[in-house]
């Protein structure tokens, strides 16, 4: 799922003032010379002690990338498809990974099945032109890594209701103690 | 959007500098001044080509709780269903897709709890059980487009 999505939550791994910094943060990066600075400025940190916790957890994975998030859509990629397996349990780590090298998959999940009425435990997202480049990349995925005689479906979307992050929840004593 | 543009959403989507003055160092790379950098990324999220400029956090490891949930809902009574679940300030987002299983949203909240406390509530009000398919095992997480 994407991951700019975030939890209402309060996080109890992060400081104080980390957790300040990510409440600052979540809704983007001034457009300014020295946007660290006013992050900064909006949750009582100095400059030098916002980029010295920003690189800790972008080195630790709590933040995962630092960057621009795109509107696939406006891009031009105009098809989107969750392409699911019913793959064997034994086997589903070593496809998963194998699907996931493919530089147009954008996620691949391992998720339970829901027997009878959903079989399927691999999951991944295919962003495409339209719908033939979808199902040409799918195809690709079969042969080079073994699943022609998998059982799967391509499940295109119709319509995108919400897409936003969800809000991180500023935590309730969070002022400096 | 033109090659310069296209240049950036490339360059920026894998990383950007954590120093005092990022888009100078990032705008160094692209080979055009700060204040070029600076307006484009204006005019871009202007255009909503790009939707935020910022961190993509790993939930968990944030705390609180993340789920795909999918449900069958017949033709006739998807749009009722679909406004019923998007009124939960939980759905974070929600597609309609083509199979039997055709809605799928996720789920964010602060707790496992109230993750399911929302799926007994969506249940409840759509009349229509949910299917909760949280991710068990990650293989890839990239979420870049090329331009």
């Amino acid at each position: 799922m994407d991951m700019n999505v975030l939890p209402r939550m309060h996080p109890d791994n992060l400081t104080e003032a980390d957790r300040r910094l990510v409440a600052a943060i979540q809704h983007g990066l001034p457009l300014v010379s020295h946007p660290y600075a006013e992050l900064g400025a909006q949750c009582g940190l100095s400059e030098g002690e916002v980029i010295n916790r920003l690189a800790a957890l972008l080195a630790d994975g709590t933040i995962k990338r630092l960057g621009v998030v795109v509107r696939h859509r406006e891009l031009g990629y105009r098809a989107n498809a969750m392409v699911v397996w019913d793959i064997d349990d034994a086997k589903v780590s070593e496809l998963g990974h194998c699907i996931g090298r493919f530089d147009f998959v954008t996620l691949c999940y391992r998720r339970p099945r829901r027997l009878p009425a959903w079989p399927y435990n691999l999951f991944c997202m295919i962003h495409g032109q339209d719908r033939e480049a979808v199902l040409e990349r799918v195809r690709q995925i079969e042969q080079h890594c073994g699943l022609a005689k998998v059982p799967h479906e391509v499940l295109f979307s119709r319509r995108r209701f919400k897409q936003r992050g969800a809000l991180y929840a500023p935590v309730q004593s969070g002022m400096p103690r | 959007m033109d090659a310069v543009d296209r240049a950036i959403i490339n360059a920026l989507q894998e990383g950007f500098p954590v120093c005092e003055r990022p888009y100078a160092a990032a705008a160094e790379q692209l080979g055009i001044t700060e204040d070029d950098l600076l307006q484009r990324l204006a005019a871009l999220r202007e255009q909503k080509t790009i939707t935020r400029f910022g961190p993509l956090f790993h939930a968990e490891r944030l705390g609180g709780a993340l789920s795909l949930v999918a449900m069958r809902i017949p033709a006739e009574d998807f749009d009722r269903v679909a406004a019923l679940v998007n009124a939960h300030a939980e759905v974070a987002h929600n597609y309609e897709r083509a199979h039997a299983f055709n809605m799928w949203f996720v789920l964010a909240t602060e707790t496992e709890e109230e993750l399911q406390a929302t799926l007994r509530a969506i249940e409840a009000e759509t009349g229509y059980p949910v299917y909760n398919m949280p991710k068990l095992e990650e293989y890839y997480l990239n979420l870049r487009f090329a331009v």
